[in-house]
């Protein structure tokens, strides 16, 4: 019964929740979500930047692109993390003043673009040729033809795999903590820890995962929505296209009628 | 009912084709992929206002042969002239816009609905606003009798459905001609009727057509001119009577004696 005991005292002190709560909400919950959703816009934008010159005609534009996502992809997070907001900080200090958070943004953005140009990549990969010949024998130029009808295609299929970026980033976000972080831009995770520190138990951290899963929990549940609804949008060809060519010979046997 | 039954006969939404189809010809076209010589030098003359048929075991160039006329591939030797007037130097993209083609797959746009697919180039490419892009879209959905799936996605349409979908986006940029490549090879067999049928009606209301077939009877029924290509070049030219009943080539006796 006493590590029974331990276990309550070190997980479900109440006190110590009650005590982090309102700074988790008033302070860490917005800081956690800002470096996110910043870094997940500018990810998506540069991803797609990207993707589009990974899979240009020019080498001089899909080799840095090559280079920059083996670069990013494969450094771990922290690495990254610390060379952008250590490395660049008398930079960063000059434009914004003492605020990591345009750097960790930066940074985060880094790693996410690397992934996400990948998944939009092999997105519009999987779009058929003949999409673009089909385009192009309209007449629409390349770069019309994948931007109105290749890269739509490719980019819906890749939607859940882009949501899983999107909580990646939500838990890497906590990295920004190596940068130094002043009392009010401690972030979930941060906010946690310090409490936890104060009080010798984890409870305000298990509190503060508890606030990430309020996030990325129902994140996951918009991947398996869109899953779902993309595969049931491609079993689409069923009852209703039930159609044997029969309208086609009424519609020409109405037409020999008239004659 | 046969398709030549259907031959010659213009629909209720007929407009005039006539006046704007052109005639196509080439002249000496060379095209390889990298060292796969796939034409040798192709001559071929289709008058205006006629349907041709190109008809050649697979592999013979004829895909790639209807590719080189809208400039989809650049041919590596030689000429392609519309309206009597050489191709050559113009803007490919415009050039496209005169030149409508169906392929084997649809190609519809998945992600846009019927008359969505139909309204995409009228609006981006010929600068029509959304409302006179969605009446010409919907006249063409009437010419080959879909009017009433404009709003769903291609997806839910069988495929001949969708073919004819594919048939109304190429005619609604008012091409001067028509290219057809295997535009039937996909279907299932109760699929292929409608669409030869659309495409005889089509003929019909003279549009000049350049059709890449194996159907036979089609080339049979409603083409004015039959082309059997062999090895990247035309080896035989001549009316659908000549061509079927009096052969003169062996290449064209053996084909014909392999797919009658």
């Amino acid at each position: 019964m006493d590590i029974l005991r331990t276990l309550r005292e070190t997980f479900l002190d109440f006190d110590a929740m009650g005590q982090a709560l309102p700074e988790l909400i008033r302070v860490g919950l917005p800081n956690t979500l800002i470096l996110a959703l910043c870094s997940a816009v500018l990810g998506t934008v540069a991803g797609m930047l990207l993707a589009i010159s990974g899979l240009s005609g020019s080498r001089w534009l899909r080799w840095p692109a090559r280079v920059y996502t083996d670069i990013f992809r494969g450094l771990p997070a922290a690495v990254t993390i610390l060379l952008i907001g250590v490395g660049l900080a008398p930079l960063g200090l000059a434009i914004w003043g003492p605020n990591p958070y345009p750097l960790g943004i930066l940074a985060l953005s880094l790693i996410a673009s690397a992934y996400i140009g990948e998944i939009f990549r092999s997105g519009i990969q999987s779009v058929e040729s003949g999409q673009l010949e089909a385009a192009r024998a309209l007449g629409f130029s390349r770069s019309m033809g994948m931007r109105l009808v290749v890269i739509p295609q490719g980019v819906r299929r890749v939607l859940p795999a882009l949501v899983n970026q999107f909580i990646s980033l939500v838990k890497d976000s906590s990295l920004v903590y190596f940068l130094g972080l002043l009392a009010a831009q401690r972030d979930l995770f941060r906010i946690g820890q310090d409490q936890a520190a104060n009080t010798g138990n984890e409870s305000a951290l298990l509190l503060a995962g508890l606030f990430y899963l309020v996030i990325t929990v129902p994140l996951t549940h918009v991947v398996n929505y869109i899953d779902s609804r993309l595969r049931s949008g491609r079993r689409g060809d069923g009852n209703d296209g039930a159609d044997t060519g029969e309208d086609a010979l009424v519609f020409a046997a109405h037409t020999r009628e008239e004659l | 009912m046969s398709v030549n039954a259907l031959r010659r006969s213009p629909g209720p939404s007929a407009q005039p084709l006539a006046a704007t189809a052109s005639s196509v010809a080439t002249r000496d076209i060379h095209f390889a992929f990298g060292r796969n010589q796939v034409l040798r030098g192709v001559d071929l003359e289709v008058k205006g206002g006629t349907a041709a048929c190109i008809i050649g075991p697979s592999g013979s160039g004829k895909s790639t042969l209807l590719r080189c006329l809208n400039r989809l591939l650049e041919p590596d030797r030689g000429e392609v002239s519309i309206g009597g007037k050489s191709v050559m130097g113009d803007d490919p993209d415009v050039l496209r816009q005169r030149v409508g083609m169906v392929f084997q797959h649809f190609n519809l746009f998945p992600h846009r609905s019927v008359v969505a697919n139909i309204t995409l180039g009228l609006r981006k490419l010929r600068g029509l606003s959304h409302d006179e892009a969605e009446a010409t879209a919907l006249t063409q959905l009437d010419r080959v009798g879909l009017r009433h799936k404009a709003q769903v996605r291609p997806g839910t349409l069988s495929g001949g459905q969708q073919q004819r979908v594919a048939i109304a986006r190429a005619l609604a940029m008012a091409p001067q001609v028509m290219l057809f490549d295997e535009a039937t090879s996909a279907l299932d067999p109760e699929l292929v009727k409608g669409v030869l049928a659309t495409m005889a009606d089509l003929a019909g209301e003279g549009m000049t057509m350049l059709v890449v077939t194996h159907e036979m009877g089609f080339a049979r029924g409603v083409a004015d001119a039959v082309h059997f290509m062999d090895r990247g070049q035309i080896v035989e030219s001549g009316p659908p009577d000549q061509l079927f009943e009096a052969a003169s080539s062996r290449r064209l006796q053996q084909f014909l004696s392999q797919v009658l």
